[in-house]
């Protein structure tokens, strides 16, 4: 197949390395004549030094017979050009773009761009899996330190559920006073029953956030997986 | 009328200044307040230091509901992702993007996107100064296609000058 790379920062380095490898055809844009240079010297005279989002030199790169184009610039506005340059101008058939900016996932995908790789996403994917979603919140600390306001955010199996807020037991000096729902923040009456998706905030004191957690999101386990 | 200009450059303030004299609501953005410096004392409008490339900017910025949209940034890509954004998100129908390469002009012309190029419109301004004859290139590409997400835009032709969109390739 024949990949068209534009960007040769690290990642479009390594891929045209790999295709390569892999027997693919491969010609590499870099508009940095001295980046472009350093390239060549390594892999061989398939850098084109000049700017792929640039239709002239684009064309002249053999975007019109490219299996496949990816934009893998450092510039989230530069691969979404390459790749409708490619798709609309060139009739290329697949189109890869590199988006760094996670918000940018779905206007690329509406605007036409066949594949999103988002490293971002896929790191930030990655740790959240790593962050047990039952874990209380420290949200700040108050006065010297020894009190704290909390967040807990109520899930399937939290003992909380169901009950109203008069009905917990809380940890002495802590008390709970607020609840997010649905995105708004009301005080925590009494008589409110806790339902699943409620963000609880208290405040107390930081030793009694053990009780806090038992009472709010369940037993401590610390064999647990998170399920989330 | 509401009218969104998203890059106080030169050009970008330019209008700006003129719109607002002219009584129109104007909001202007830029990615560096120091551009705003470019603005008359007495501009009314609003000024908004932020990216014209992000939806969640623009519309906390107000851009939402705009007769015109004007992406006028330096970079061609950046004018290009906003423009997108205002005529598919946003849904306004009068969005001018300037794209100073020509082929990605014209391209993005045939998408739907008007296109301002400063390229076409210096060399057409040149030749016919000179008396070497119009070069047949337009300052602003007319929409020539619909844009893919479905997105019609109002006529642009009152602002085209020059002869008929050329057609690229």
């Amino acid at each position: 197949m024949f990949v068209l790379v534009v960007g040769g920062g690290k990642v479009g380095y390594y891929l045209a390395k790999e295709l390569i490898e892999s027997s693919h055809e491969v010609v590499l844009m870099e508009k940095d004549r001295a980046r472009a240079d350093q390239i060549a010297d390594e892999i061989g005279s398939i850098v084109v030094a000049h700017d792929g989002c640039e239709g002239k030199y684009l064309g002249e790169a053999g975007c019109a017979r490219a299996d496949i184009v990816a934009a893998v610039t450092g510039d989230d506005e530069d691969n979404l050009v390459i790749c409708q340059m490619a798709k609309h101008h060139f009739d290329v058939p697949r189109t890869i773009a590199r988006v760094n900016n996670p918000k940018n996932e779905e206007l690329f995908r509406h605007l036409g761009v066949d594949e999103i790789i988002s490293p971002t996403r896929m790191i930030l994917g990655s740790i959240e899996q790593d962050i047990p979603v039952h874990e209380l919140l420290h949200l700040a600390a108050l006065g010297e330190g020894e009190l704290e306001i909390i967040e807990a955010h109520l899930q399937d199996g939290s003992p909380a559920i169901g009950r109203t807020a008069g009905e917990l037991t809380m940890p002495e000096g802590c008390s709970l006073f607020a609840v997010v729902r649905d995105g708004i923040a009301k005080p925590l009456l009494p008589d409110m029953a806790l339902r699943v998706g409620d963000k609880v905030i208290a405040i107390g004191p930081n030793e009694c956030s053990s009780r806090l957690h038992e009472q709010l999101i369940g037993a401590v386990d610390l064999e647990a997986t998170p399920t989330g | 009328m509401k009218i969104v200009i998203v890059g106080a450059g030169r050009v970008g303030s330019v209008l700006a200044e003129a719109y607002d004299a002219a009584g129109h609501e104007v909001l202007v953005l830029d990615l560096s307040t120091r551009a705003f410096d470019r603005l008359p004392s007495e501009f009314r409008g609003s000024a908004v230091r932020g990216d014209g490339t992000d939806e969640d900017t623009l519309r906390r910025a107000g851009a939402s509901g705009a007769d015109i949209f004007l992406a006028l940034t330096e970079g061609d890509n950046r004018n290009v992702m906003a423009a997108q954004v205002a005529t598919e998100k946003l849904g306004i129908g009068r969005v001018i993007a300037k794209i100073n390469d020509p082929v990605r002009a014209a391209a993005y012309a045939d998408l739907g996107i008007a296109a301002l190029c400063r390229t076409t419109m210096q060399a057409d301004a040149i030749s016919g100064y000179l008396g070497l004859g119009s070069l047949g290139l337009p300052s602003i590409i007319a929409p020539t296609g619909t844009h893919h997400g479905g997105a019609t835009h109002a006529p642009l032709a009152a602002v085209v000058t020059g002869d008929a969109p050329r057609q690229e390739a």
